[in-house]
C-alpha cells in the first residue's frame, strides 16, 4: 500500500519539488543518509524521463509517484501516461555502466536511465498501454520514529 | 536553490566557467545557453568549475556533453574541475569521466594546459 502518492503537472520545475518529497518520505522511512543522494538523483531522472515524454505527447497529463515502504525496503513508482511505443518506438530497457558512454556520443542519449541503473538498488522497468512505469527500491533497515 | 553560471578567460585564452547550485532538467538550460553564447563569441577553451554544484543529473551531463561536441568542432576542449565524490560518481555511472578530462582545481588545469602546448 503506497504511503505518499503525488501527482504533479509535466512542468521540469516539479521534479524539483518532487525530489524534495522524496527525500523527506525516504529518510521518515528510515534509508541510510549515505544513499540519500542515490535515491533523490535516481528518483528525480525517472521524473524527468516522464516529464520529458508528457510534455512531447500529453503535456496536460499528471505524472503519477508512488512511494511505499514495506518489507524493509524503500520502493518508489514513477508512472507516465505515455506507452512506450509512442515515445521511442521501444519500451526502456535498463542500459549497462558504460552505456551511457556510448549514448552520449552518439548523440540520442538516454543517459537518465543508465544513472538510473548505476543507482537504483533495484529497477524494473515495465511498459503497458497506459504507460510506462520505472519501479525502484532501495532498503529502509531502520524506520524512523513515528511522530507525535 | 537557482544555478548561477559565471565565466572569464584567462590571459592564457581559457576561459573558465564557475556554475553554482543545482543542475538539473530545469535549469541546464541556462547552462546550455552560455556554452552555446561561448562557442559564439569565440571562446573554444573551456573549464568548467563544478565545485559549488549541489547537485547534477542526466540532463546537466547532456549539456556539457554537448557543449564538448561544440568545441571539438573547433579544435577546442571542454574539461571539469570537480572534486565532489557524489558528482564523480554520476560521470563514473555514465563513463563519461573517459570523456572529460577531470581536474582538481583551476591551477591544476591550468598548469596542464601549458604542459600540453
Amino acid at each position: 500500500m503506497a504511503t505518499v502518492e503525488l501527482s504533479f503537472s509535466a512542468l521540469p520545475v516539479h521534479v524539483r519539488t518532487a525530489r524534495l518529497i522524496v527525500t523527506a518520505v525516504a529518510r521518515r522511512s528510515g534509508v541510510d543518509e549515505a544513499i540519500m543522494d542515490e535515491v533523490r538523483l535516481a528518483v528525480g531522472e525517472a521524473c524527468s524521463r516522464a516529464v520529458e515524454a508528457h510534455r512531447l505527447h500529453c503535456p496536460d497529463e499528471p505524472v503519477q509517484l508512488e512511494l511505499t515502504e514495506a518489507a524493509n525496503r524503500f520502493q518508489v513508482i514513477v508512472s507516465d501516461s505515455v506507452p512506450a511505443d509512442d515515445a521511442a518506438g521501444e519500451p526502456p530497457s535498463a542500459p549497462g555502466p558504460d552505456d551511457g558512454l556510448e549514448l552520449a556520443l552518439a548523440g540520442d542519449a538516454d543517459l537518465g536511465l543508465a544513472v538510473i541503473a548505476g543507482l537504483a538498488d533495484d529497477v524494473e522497468f515495465s511498459n503497458s498501454p497506459k504507460g510506462v512505469q520505472i519501479r525502484m527500491s532501495w532498503p529502509a533497515e531502520h524506520p524512523a520514529a513515528p511522530a507525535n | 536553490m537557482d544555478l548561477k553560471v559565471n565565466d572569464y578567460t584567462t590571459d592564457d585564452g581559457l576561459t573558465v566557467i564557475t556554475v553554482e547550485g543545482e543542475i538539473d532538467v530545469y535549469t541546464a538550460p541556462k547552462l546550455r545557453e552560455k556554452l552555446i553564447d561561448l562557442v559564439n563569441k569565440g571562446k573554444f577553451h573551456l573549464l568548467v568549475d563544478m565545485e559549488k554544484v549541489e547537485f547534477l543529473d542526466s540532463t546537466g551531463l547532456g549539456v556539457l556533453v554537448g557543449g564538448l561536441k561544440r568545441v571539438r568542432a573547433h579544435d577546442g576542449s571542454l574539461e571539469l574541475v570537480c572534486t565532489q565524490e557524489r558528482i564523480l560518481k554520476i560521470f563514473r555511472i555514465t563513463g563519461l569521466t573517459k570523456v572529460f578530462g577531470i581536474h582538481k582545481t583551476i591551477a591544476e588545469a591550468e598548469e596542464k594546459r601549458k604542459g600540453a602546448k
